[in-house]
């Protein structure tokens, strides 16, 4: 297997020929601008995100709801030919991944084609009998893609990780947005940054796009939460207020009939798009998790019976495991016919016997990451590891081989970054949000994490992470 | 066989509820072995909606009541004509993969002994059919788990029953699942209505048992309590992970507050 | 509008009110007890403002003895006290997080400082702290929430959910501050009228911020009937129970007609109103103030779960 490591990190703004082109204006930025304005700068962004409220995790990591997430006013910029290639691939990995869904709800042409193994599938925490043949609306599973990109050079991107359910974040992506247009106007101007505010927007119209075929006239969207303790609610209440829908929880709505009812003042109204931030199993204690309070009895008969829409469909996360990842390029040649645009970063499969055997070889040069994992918990990064915690691991993974997979350890490009004695090149990667409906849709932008620890590669803001603004450079 | 069917489950909530959902799989299948004649199920005072065939092939029903509700009875009656197919679910249309039922659950999860009683059992017929083993496996729950109401409860799992040695045909059923996925066979919970003959050997009306996914026959049914497979006795409704899953009727009552049930069941031979 | 909605916008206005009324009869207590001992006796004060907050039971089950300090800490900073100001600040702020896209930014910013100020007062050393500046930062901040909301909120339905929670709760607390005086029992019959009477009836004023509004509404001499008018009956008094109630039938009315549906709260609130209207001080004083103000308090909790069934509980049909 070819691993993409380079000697040196790419960084995105000098290369040998001095300022890449996307940054060269940001240059003179940095460089007028004195210590003292730079200091209260980040204070104010910090008062300002503090003001709004703007506290949450990303990804599901849990932690304070109050604590602040570092934001770098240092932006991260994308030319626009660098854009288009991501875009297209993102696009392309988005539509792949919604025609698995199809197809394994439905004939399961992959698996009988021995494309991916069965038991990836079928046997998968994630993968849904309650869903299995039935359509949803426009054939859409995940409305919302989010994939996580890494680049390792000028033309290397690699995909790290697709969230098919409901990935977070994206509140950031718009605030970060808002804040530097706010502090800085004067960037705006003399750069032409693509916008990202028609987000919610396109969102709102996306969700209305899939709505179930018994409605009729102008699709009731809303937005459901696990409540005002679950640390993205702010993420949650800040994207129904942007997109103009009510942001309700479990006991809001009720099932009566053919539908799914929402308790208003006025009394019952008509639900027809339920954009979800629960999981699965909270969804309905009629079908999943009996003690679930969060969720609507009944939900699912109603889903099923075409009277609501869930987005993202009730057992999408079969796509996005990262097992199932090493075959996204398949899905891929498979049912689009095309070559992937963005590649996979080389994954060894703990389950196969020979990839086992070489990642426990060679556990010190590896990531290994639990397939079902997330936010970088149960995750070795071999090189900072001490010997004891790679034997340690080593057993863990001998348990449960098919729980685990390793990557090699990615020569993550870096950014230029604020840090105490300047600026300093710092690891970032991307997460872009693809809408999936009637037509798919990519806002030029994304959220940037940044490991704001020298030389760290781990950009989760529960381990010394922080966020930017993505720029998209328009033509 | 002409079999009759009444099924009556009669709720009483204490203080009334502030509403009743439920999710109800209580319709025959539809397979070459079974043909219904007339079915009604009816909740008195209940708006039913949201009815669709599932993945499974099983029909499912929504019944919803607005508060405040102090009673409430599920009402179904009808005559199916069933034959005997040897336990072999043939004919069914049902869109969920056998590979999905390989999966256990709390339920069915096998432990120590299970797997032991598994690949014991196995090991005495080394050159046998899938089939021959899936009868050998049915057979050695039977023999493992006695048929004795009272001692388990509904939220019994096989491995606790098998270690009790005790229990009832939903015990038996989660014990047969849990022996079959040691063995990584497809296994899944049935439910559906029992005869019972004159000379007393089948025991509930209302009733379970185990299907296992055989290759080469499909789904076959095996019923441990009785020590057979399905026959023209037997009428399926649905089927499902485990009993939880496949339950006929799943509900939830708003509010807190004392919920009681009472369930009659009467499966008749018609007269000819 | 979503019930819950309605329902966190209403708390947020009874939260902010029941603050606002523990600071005065904090205020109410710290003032009679700066009277000579009399006869009457310190414990009675503040026994007095216990069983108006109606926490008295709770009060005695926890610290004992009604002594200044405790009755301090027990209705400002108590979190186990249900109607403490630190529990109703946290509870309308966090009502205030939950529809924080329903509130405008000034409203947002006046809950949250409140809630941040509270947490700050909470780690301060008490003896750095005396009572007037409590009560004082009570009533200022709530006043602040209470005037961000009147200037800045949206005139829809949203907004008549807020002042119905602000009038009925308002409602309620004059009531249970006029009621202080029956618990505050005179020594001896004969001392109604004299002296320590009258102060007890003017340190009520006072802790309404009313006593100069009442002194130009009536000038001359305190007395029971003509506080009970201005609190009671009197249109232009800010915390009349009729005033109150008048604000409440508004805006349940209001509601009505944007939803096109009449609902038994409004008829509710229209036959208190109307009783009220036809009332006079001598007939309230013949049914006996305290049992008029308990038949009230009684009627404002059923209007309060009449509102609760037609809007918020989200079974309307």
């Amino acid at each position: 297997m070819n691993t993409p490591v380079l000697p040196e990190f790419f960084n995105e703004m000098f290369d040998s020929g001095g300022v890449r082109s996307p940054y060269r204006r940001l240059e003179d930025w940095t460089r007028d601008m004195p210590a003292e304005l730079r200091s209260l700068k980040q204070s104010e962004a910090e008062s300002l995100f503090r003001r709004i409220g703007i506290t949450f995790a990303v990804y599901g990591e849990g932690g304070d709801p109050d604590r602040l997430i570092p934001f770098d006013m240092f932006p991260r910029v994308f030319a626009t030919d660098e854009w288009r290639k991501l875009e297209r691939g993102i696009k392309q990995r988005a539509r792949a991944l919604n025609a698995f869904l199809t197809d394994v709800y439905g004939r399961g042409e992959i698996v009988r084609a021995g494309r991916i193994p069965e038991r990836l599938v079928y046997q998968n925490e994630a993968f849904e009998k309650a869903v299995c043949g039935f359509q949803p609306p426009r054939g859409v599973y995940s409305q919302i893609v989010g994939i996580d990109i890494v680049r390792t050079g000028p033309d290397q991107f690699f995909v790290l990780e697709d969230n098919c359910r409901t990935p977070s974040g994206v509140s950031y992506m718009l605030e970060n947005r808002e804040i530097m247009m706010r502090m800085f106007p004067q960037l705006f101007q003399e750069n032409r940054i693509a916008p990202v505010e028609a987000y919610p927007r396109i969102l709102r119209r996306t969700l209305a796009s899939v709505a179930p075929l018994k409605c009729t006239g102008e699709p009731k969207v809303v937005i459901l939460t696990p409540g005002h303790f679950n640390s993205a609610y702010y993420e949650h209440s800040f994207l129904a207020d942007m997109m103009g829908v009510e942001l309700v929880e479990g006991q809001d709505l009720f099932v009566e009939g053919d539908f799914v009812w929402m308790r208003t003042t006025e009394g019952p109204r008509k639900v027809d798009v339920i954009y979800r931030r629960i999981d699965d199993a909270f969804l309905d204690p009629l079908c999943f998790r009996p003690d679930s309070m969060l969720g609507i009895p009944g939900l699912m008969n109603v889903y099923r019976s075409g009277g609501v829409n869930i987005a993202s469909a009730p057992g999408a996360g079969v796509a996005d495991d990262k097992a199932v990842y090493c075959y996204v390029p398949e899905m891929v040649r498979f049912y689009l016919g095309e070559e992937p645009l963005l590649e996979n970063v080389p994954t060894w499969q703990c389950g196969k016997q020979d990839d086992c055997k070489y990642v426990l070889d060679n556990l010190a040069d590896l990531v290994v990451k639990e397939v079902h994992g997330s936010g970088g918990y149960g995750m070795l990064v071999g090189p900072k590891a001490t010997k004891s915690e790679i034997e340690l691991f080593a057993d863990k993974i001998r348990e449960a081989p098919e729980n685990y997979i390793a990557q090699p350890t990615l020569a993550l490009s870096t950014c230029p970054t604020f840090v105490a004695e300047g600026v300093a090149p710092r690891h970032v990667d991307l997460r872009p949000y693809c809408l999936v409906g009637e037509t798919v849709e990519l806002v030029p932008g994304g959220l940037t994490r940044v490991a704001l620890t020298d030389g760290s590669l781990v950009v989760n803001s529960s381990q010394g992470g922080g966020v930017k603004d993505t720029w998209v450079m328009a033509d | 066989m002409k079999l009759l069917v009444t099924h009556h489950s009669s709720y009483v909530f204490e203080p009334p509820t502030r509403g009743v959902v439920q999710s109800l799989r209580l319709t025959p299948s539809i397979f070459d072995g079974q043909s219904v004649k007339h079915w009604s199920v009816t909740v008195e005072g209940a708006e039913m909606g949201a009815s669709f065939r599932d993945g499974c092939g099983d029909w499912v029903q929504t019944v919803s009541m607005l508060g405040p509700v102090s009673e409430m009875t599920v009402l179904v009656e009808g005559e199916v004509h069933t034959t005997d197919l040897a336990g072999i679910l043939r004919g069914h249309r049902e869109h969920v993969p056998p590979a999905a039922y390989l999966r256990s659950t709390r339920a069915t999860r096998p432990d120590k002994g299970l797997r032991k009683l598994s690949e014991t059992t196995l090991a005495s017929f080394p050159d046998a059919s899938p089939l021959e083993q899936a009868h050998a496996l049915s057979a050695a729950v039977s023999e493992a788990i006695a048929y004795r109401p009272g001692e388990t409860h509904a939220h019994t799992t096989a491995a606790e029953a098998l270690s009790l040695g005790l229990g009832v045909c939903q015990d038996h059923a989660h014990a047969l699942i849990s022996v079959a996925h040691a063995a990584d066979m497809p296994a899944r919970y049935v439910t559906g209505y029992l005869h019972s003959t004159d000379d007393g050997q089948a025991h509930e009306a209302s009733h379970a048992w185990a299907e296992i996914h055989v290759s080469g026959l499909g789904w076959v049914g095996f019923d441990p309590s009785n020590q057979c497979c399905p026959d023209e006795r037997y009428i399926r409704l649905g089927s499902g992970y485990d009993a939880m899953d496949a339950a006929p009727i799943r509900g939830i009552a708003k509010g807190a507050g004392d919920e009681s049930l009472q369930v009659s069941v009467a499966v008749q031979q018609a007269a000819q | 509008m979503l019930s819950r909605t309605a329902d966190n916008l209403y708390w947020i206005s009874r939260y902010i009110e029941r603050a606002e009324t523990n600071a005065r009869l904090l205020e109410v207590g710290a003032r009679n007890a700066l009277m000579p001992n009399i006869g009457g006796g310190y414990r009675n004060e503040w026994d007095s403002i216990l069983q108006a907050s109606g926490t008295a039971k709770a009060f005695a089950e926890k610290y004992g003895e009604p002594v200044q300090r405790n009755v301090e800490s027990h209705m400002f900073f108590d979190s186990d006290n249900p109607s403490s100001v630190a529990t109703c600040i946290e509870r309308a702020r966090e009502n205030g997080r939950i529809v924080r896209t329903a509130l405008t930014t000034q409203v947002w910013d006046a809950l949250n400082t409140a809630f941040q100020e509270i947490r700050e007062m909470q780690r301060t050393e008490r003896s750095k702290m005396p009572l007037t500046d409590l009560t004082d930062w009570t009533t200022r901040t709530t006043a602040l929430i209470r005037g961000a909301s009147l200037a800045t909120q949206l005139r829809n339905d949203g907004f008549d959910f807020s002042n119905l929670g602000h009038y009925l709760e308002r409602a309620d607390s004059t009531a249970r501050l006029l009621d202080v005086k029956y618990y505050v029992l005179l020594p001896q019959p004969g001392m109604v009228g004299s002296g320590l009477d009258n102060y007890q009836w003017s340190t009520l004023l006072r802790s309404m911020s009313a006593h100069r509004a009442f002194a130009w509404a009536y000038g001359g001499e305190v007395t029971p009937q003509k506080i009970a008018d201005f609190l009671i009956l009197n249109r232009q008094s800010p915390r009349s129970l009729l005033t109150a109630i008048e604000g409440a039938e508004l805006h349940l009315n209001q509601l009505a007609r944007r939803y096109g549906k009449t609902t038994p709260a409004l008829s509710g609130a229209r036959s208190i109103l109307a009783e009220l209207a036809e009332a006079q001080v001598s007939e309230i004083f013949e049914e006996g103030l305290h049992e008029f103000l308990t038949r009230f308090i009684r009627d404002i909790a059923t209007l309060g779960a009449k509102v609760h069934e037609s809007y918020l509980s989200g079974e309307a049909r």
